[in-house]
């Protein structure tokens, strides 16, 4: 028996010309809220600029950093950042690879916020620079003084790291895009024709095409995994190569790993929901794909609840004074009230997401999100201060809030990649077509092979009569595939 | 002899496929299975299995990028690091492996991601010229079944097309 509507991955009878003109037409025709919410994003991005071009003229200082706290939320917002797009490669590159169909119609719009949020974390090493006209010194180039970057930094390793993944990752998105650009090549006018007519690079989808695509993508996504878990386990040794109380801990890359994917879901089930409002993609960005979502995203929850656990308990046994003295002064010193909403919004929200009727109201799940990121955005901030504001001299210890210029550029950074991604959403197909429409060809190729063994058991049944083997109701081992239908027709 | 380009459109996999299984076992007239390309919006699993094996290279060019890339990273680094002229002294090493480590390893990711879609474009014969014969029903729900074929083969290869039940059959003159 076919699952009602409602709690399937996507309609399996969905006409592949109806996936296409959905798609398509939601680049061409978005709802008013799109545009509002550009418009939000455009005035939090001139924030951004107004307060870096006043850091600009007045100097470091307006954002609070100097001795005690070289590292502020800048470098806190940069972990975020990167933080959050593991969850593309989570959902293109791991699913893909376990084969999980559910991620096909929403794994675009998570490749492309691994893309802009790199994108995003890259300006904060620049804007943490202060001089941002010499931000090519955070890349490992040969200096003109005869100097060579010191090799051994997790610094540099960063910049190869994360350079590395923002360009595979780049890649990714585009020839996972390739397809679909040919789709919109074929089917529109004017200018975007011409645009993707280049940027379809000429495909046509014949087989030779399709047996390298399909390798191709596989060997990105097996590469694409251990570079996420690389970069992000650099971007912890920033902090646990270093001596500093609180950062010199052994389970930073794993913990950092799962905070990434934690927060990276969390935002994928925000930009679920506005997609899928914006664009009407209600049968494509379904309540079963929520679930799903929601689903992983409360396992992560877990995952990550349990490496903070460990973290205290290694701090509280390791009788180390400075760490010990830190972990204590997180939770009932000036930064208490941010240290439990920590453990709210990461801990104790997520449990929510064990309520199916919650999983399934869009608002709700709107706030969860929400709520979600802002306990992982407050724990990269509870990395970074509270040990730059009580290391170990008692002398050099103060408390930092951020000043108003932080704060706007770093608000400001949620402006740019929501202009990002909204631009990306209107120039691309934000839902794959090609795996949607290969998606619900499998759907129905499966109901009907499951109607056909049902039938074949009931010949069979009928056939033994009721002193048949199995009492009667014998279920065959095996039964022979139906063919498959093919596509539906337009 | 003139050469013909020939695309017949089908409705769906299951004619698409008869028809290659009829070509298959030598109904067509002058073509082979491997003269046949099929043209598709989706990949279907099968069509593999009733081609028959047709290679794949990408993952050998891949693994060579991979390893070109951790290579260029060590000696890179060690080029940049490495103390041949002082006498080793104090636990200061050579070559710094440790850290040439991390480097190498982040390298051969770049190396090898760059490598593989390069090869890619190569091998997909992306962006190259192969006449006009298309449809833009190809990428909404039809299977396109091409092949090239000699003029005199021409008339017969339609009519085995139209027995296959194609919706439409275009041809073009390509040389």
């Amino acid at each position: 028996m076919t699952p009602p509507i409602q709690d399937k991955i996507i309609d399996e009878n969905l006409k592949w010309a109806r996936i296409n003109d959905d798609v398509l037409r939601s680049m061409e025709n978005p709802r008013r809220a799109y545009w509002i919410t550009f418009a939000v994003c455009l005035a939090m991005f001139a924030v951004a600029i107004a307060a870096e071009i006043y850091q600009y003229r007045t100097g470091m200082g307006v954002a609070g950093l100097s001795n005690p706290h070289m590292w502020d939320m800048y470098i806190a917002t940069f972990v975020f950042w990167i933080g959050m797009s593991h969850a593309g490669t989570l959902l293109s590159a791991i699913l893909h690879i376990i084969h999980a169909q559910w991620r096909k119609p929403i794994y675009r719009f998570a490749e492309a916020m691994t893309t802009f949020s790199l994108m995003t974390a890259g300006f904060f090493p620049m804007i943490h620079l202060g001089r941002v006209w010499n931000f090519y010194w955070v890349l490992p180039y040969v200096s003109d003084r005869g100097i060579w970057p010191n090799f051994r930094s997790p610094l540099v390793w960063d910049a190869f790291a994360i350079s590395t993944y923002l360009s595979a990752s780049a890649l990714f998105l585009v020839i996972g895009l390739i397809p679909d650009l040919a789709i919109a090549r074929d089917h529109t006018t004017g200018w975007r024709r011409k645009l993707y007519g280049v940027l379809a690079l000429g495909w046509r989808g014949d087989d030779r095409q399709w047996r390298n695509f399909r390798k191709t993508y596989m060997l990105m996504a097996c590469f694409l995994i251990p570079l996420a878990i690389s970069v992000h386990s650099i971007v912890s040794s920033d902090f646990a190569m270093s001596l500093m109380p609180g950062w010199h801990v052994t389970t930073f890359p794993p913990y950092f790993v799962a905070g990434a994917l934690y927060s990276g879901c969390a935002a994928i089930m925000t930009l679920f929901i506005a997609l899928r409002y914006f664009f009407r993609f209600e049968e494509y960005m379904t309540l079963n794909i929520m679930e799903k979502t929601c689903k992983l995203t409360f396992a992560i929850a877990m995952v990550w609840s349990y490496l903070n656990l460990i973290e205290f308990a290694a701090t509280w046994y390791g009788h180390n004074v400075y760490d010990k003295e830190l972990l204590i002064d997180k939770a009932v010193g000036p930064y208490a009230g941010l240290f439990w909403l920590m453990i709210f919004c990461g801990v104790v929200a997520p449990f929510g997401l064990c309520f199916e009727k919650l999983r399934r109201n869009m608002p709700a799940m709107l706030v969860m999100s929400v709520v979600l990121q802002i306990g992982m955005y407050v724990e990269r901030w509870m990395i970074v201060t509270p040990t730059l504001s009580m290391a170990h001299n008692p002398h050099q210890w103060q408390t930092l809030w951020g000043p108003v210029v932080e704060w706007a550029i770093v608000f400001g950074s949620f402006g740019w990649f929501g202009l990002l991604f909204l631009v990306f959403v209107k120039l691309f197909p934000s839902v794959s077509m090609y795996e949607v429409k290969e998606l619900a060809f499998h759907l129905k190729a499966e109901i009907e092979e499951e109607a056909h063994a049902a039938k074949h058991a009931q010949g069979e049944a009928h056939a033994h009569g009721p002193h048949g083997s199995l009492g009667g109701g014998g279920v065959p081992v095996s039964a022979p595939a139906a063919p498959r239908s093919g596509k539906e027709g337009s | 002899m003139a050469k013909h380009q020939v695309l017949a459109m089908f409705s769906d996999f299951d004619h698409a496929i008869a028809a290659i299984e009829n070509i298959k076992s030598g109904k067509m007239p002058g073509a082979t299975i491997e003269d046949i390309t099929v043209l598709s919006p989706i990949e279907h699993p099968d069509i593999d299995n009733i081609l028959g094996k047709r290679p794949v290279n990408v993952q050998k060019f891949t693994f060579t990028g991979a390893l070109f890339g951790m290579a260029f990273a060590f000696f890179f680094i060690s080029s940049a690091q490495a103390s041949f002229l002082v006498q080793p002294q104090g636990g200061k090493p050579v070559i710094p492996f440790p850290t040439a480590f991390v480097l190498m390893y982040e390298q051969l990711i770049f190396w090898g991601v760059w490598t593989t879609v390069i090869t890619f474009l190569v091998l997909a014969g992306m962006m190259k010229k192969r006449g006009n014969l298309y449809s833009e029903k190809l990428t909404v729900d039809q299977i396109g079944l091409g092949l090239e074929i000699d003029d005199s083969k021409l008339e017969g290869v339609k009519e085995f097309f139209r027995q296959q039940q194609a919706l439409e059959i275009r041809e073009e003159k390509v040389r």
